[in-house]
């Protein structure tokens, strides 16, 4: 039905991905260093990486997933934007200096700096493959949703080539450019969607004469939900008449996720290996405050997207159609965005509607690409940094032996989330990316803000705190209703397979003070301390010397 | 004098009265800072959850309460973001340059 658009769509995505191999082959010009694979040489400006960064964090979640989930379920899709941002103060007042100050590559330079080198590089890169992976695969699903609204077919197989495209661009970009032509790749984005965004926020208002109220009201009529659309509980915790214990569990559900949305932010090993690619702590700083800026103003404008989305598109587009019993076919509103802007641009078949959706499609598909581009290579230079360098060959590696092996562990991580990706369609895109924060945030950031801010902690601790936190996340996951026992468990109810006895969605309210608990308790019951590394770390994290000067040309 | 090894020159770093003053007017700031926006970031939660008549109430138009808050989020974190780097440069980054500059030059003679 969308065939214009569709052509349009795959030009200007064409565009973008000929613009962005130009400019990472011209990364690859300037690349004189080993560090410019890892960390751009550390010469990035304060702007560039704050660009960057928005870029990474933005993702599709951000993009499709919470517009969707806004254009659906009304206020409570609006939560998931507070919690991410509002997540980077903490990186910002705790992480951001400390860690750009105290490491050079990876996740594991900080949580390994005091500690034995061998069992806790080899937690971290454990860690963050496991977090990057979980985090590549909503953004892959996210690529095949978008597909199916803008070529037009639900047939599987075309969904599962897009997934095997957006890999293939990405294992390029990760092993040609390394992680300055990344970097320009989403410099590149993050201007794309602030831009796309800006637009369709304006032309949403200008559809309700710039005013807020006519917006909120039409959507509210619209969703056939009336005035409760604009109230909390449309989606989380909502109050289920005659089943307090449910209502309850909903309730703590509500407040569990948005635990593992402000912590996990600052647990992301992609996020965290972007400080390292300026020179100083205060560019660091710099960095996260333009970060703060883009990604608040990006977050402000789902207002827009979401409920203009719920006014202006038929509630039964947005759930991709109506069942029998009257519920929509898929409840994600993945696809809210794209069909938003078809509306704004005029509606099916007209010109401007087919411009609008290549536009803003395209845009998605750059949303896309470079966050899972960040992932992989921050999961391909911790299994290179940390485990190949530092416990594998207890570095004694040279460093082009180390980047060689970081590019092949891109090519396979890459193809692990494509089939991964393949494997798991369907699923809400900010769901999974909600669920990545609390792996993130029970398995990494204990370990992080504990080495920074804890005299006593140590190698058992470390390593306690990584797999502690992680294993219960993954626990709790798989004795919970996103797994078995519930009507859209990963693996379906008819099946008879049930395990599900953790009544929780979000795992990170457990998870989380458990990954501290097991820091704290692997900690006392080990003599070991290692003052004067204490001394090194904490005068460094807080000075930046001795820290690692930016490469020169 | 015997040599003094790099692993002498943190600790002493470490303790030095002028390290010590840098670390506390960090602490200082970004501790109750960031224990402020998390009391507040949950108290925003936990009212969306508990107190759902209260934040349904109506403050402008189809606007109530919880929008109210939600915006509020949003002005408290650029807010923070903006003071912590106003303090940085101004009471954090002097010092912590000197203490680099000494550290590093004494790490040099090791």
């Amino acid at each position: 039905m969308l065939i214009d658009s569709s052509v349009l769509a795959s030009t200007l995505f064409a565009l973008f991905v000929v613009g962005t191999l130009y400019l990472v082959y011209r990364a690859t010009k300037q690349r004189r260093e080993v560090t410019d694979f890892y960390n751009a040489g550390g010469r990035l400006n304060g702007f560039q990486n704050g660009l960057a960064i928005s870029a990474d964090y933005m993702s599709a979640a951000s993009f499709l997933g919470i517009a969707g989930l806004i254009s659906l379920f009304g206020f409570d899709g609006f939560l998931y934007s507070i919690g991410f941002l509002v997540a980077w103060l903490l990186a910002l007042l705790l992480v951001a200096e400390p860690l750009r100050n105290s490491g050079r590559f990876t996740m594991g330079d900080v949580v390994a700096f005091r500690m034995r080198q061998a069992p806790v590089r080899t937690a971290a890169a454990t860690s963050t493959v496991i977090v990057s992976v979980f985090y590549l695969l909503a953004q892959m699903v996210g690529a095949g949703a978008l597909v199916a609204l803008l070529l037009g077919f639900t047939n599987p197989e075309a969904k599962n080539w897009i997934i095997v495209g957006v890999g293939l661009l990405m294992i390029v970009y990760v092993t040609v450019g390394g992680m300055r032509g990344t970097s320009y790749v989403q410099i590149t984005q993050a201007f794309l969607l602030i831009t796309g965004a800006t637009a369709m926020t304006v032309m949403v208002f200008a559809n309700f004469s710039f005013d807020l109220n006519a917006l909120l009201d039409k959507a509210a009529e619209m969703s056939g939900q009336g005035i409760a659309f604009l109230e909390p509980g449309g989606r989380f915790g909502p109050d289920i008449v005659g089943d307090p214990v449910a209502t309850l569990i909903g309730k703590i559900d509500l407040i569990s996720l948005a635990l593992a949305l402000v912590l996990g932010t600052s647990g992301l090993p992609h996020i965290l290996i972007r400080f390292y690619t300026v020179p100083s702590a205060k560019v660091a700083r710099k960095s996260v405050n333009w970060a703060i800026g883009n990604i608040g103003a990006f977050y402000l404008m789902t207002i827009a997207l979401g409920f203009g989305a719920a006014a202006l598109v038929p509630r039964e587009v947005l759930g991709m159609g109506v069942n029998s019993d009257g519920s929509l076919v898929n409840t994600s509103g993945n696809v809210a965005a794209p069909q938003l802007a078809l509306e704004l641009g005029g509606g099916d078949g007209s010109l401007g509607g087919a411009f609008m959706v290549a536009f803003i499609g395209a845009i998605a598909f750059a949303v896309i690409l470079a966050t899972v581009s960040g992932l992989t290579l921050a999961s391909s230079s911790s299994f290179a940094h940390d485990l190949y360098a530092n416990v594998i060959r207890k570095g004694k590696a040279t460093p082009a032996e180390e980047v060689r092996v970081a590019r092949i562990a891109a090519l396979v991580i890459g193809v692990l989330a494509i089939v991964l990706a393949i494997s798991s369609q369907g699923l809400n895109v900010a769901f999974l990316v909600g669920l990545a924060f609390a792996i993130a945030a029970s398995g990494n950031l204990p370990a992080v803000l504990l080495t920074m801010f804890w005299k006593k902690f140590n190698t058992r601790g470390a390593v306690f705190a990584i797999y502690g936190g992680l294993g219960a996340a993954l626990l709790l996951l798989v004795l919970s209703p996103n797994f078995s026992g519930a009507a859209n468990s990963f693996i379906p109810l008819a099946t008879g397979f049930d395990i599900n006895v953790f009544p929780l969605r979000n795992p990170g309210l457990i998870s989380i003070p458990f990954g501290f608990f097991m820091g704290w308790l692997g900690t006392v019951t080990s003599s070991e301390r290692d003052v004067a590394k204490y001394a090194e770390l904490e005068v460094r994290s807080l000075t930046g010397a001795k820290i690692e000067k930016p490469s020169t040309h | 004098m015997a040599t003094r090894t790099e692993e002498d020159v943190w600790v002493d770093a470490q303790q030095s009265a002028e390290f010590r003053a840098h670390r506390k007017r960090y602490r200082s700031f970004v501790f109750p800072f960031a224990v402020g926006f998390l009391v507040w970031y949950f108290g925003f939660i936990l009212l969306t959850t508990f107190a759902r008549d209260f934040v349904s109430t109506p403050v402008w138009g189809s606007v109530n309460v919880a929008f109210v808050l939600a915006i509020l989020q949003f002005v408290t974190t650029f807010f923070i973001a903006w003071l912590y780097d106003r303090y940085a440069t101004r009471r954090l980054d002097g010092p912590g340059r000197d203490l680099k500059r000494r550290v590093e030059s004494e790490l040099a003679q090791c």
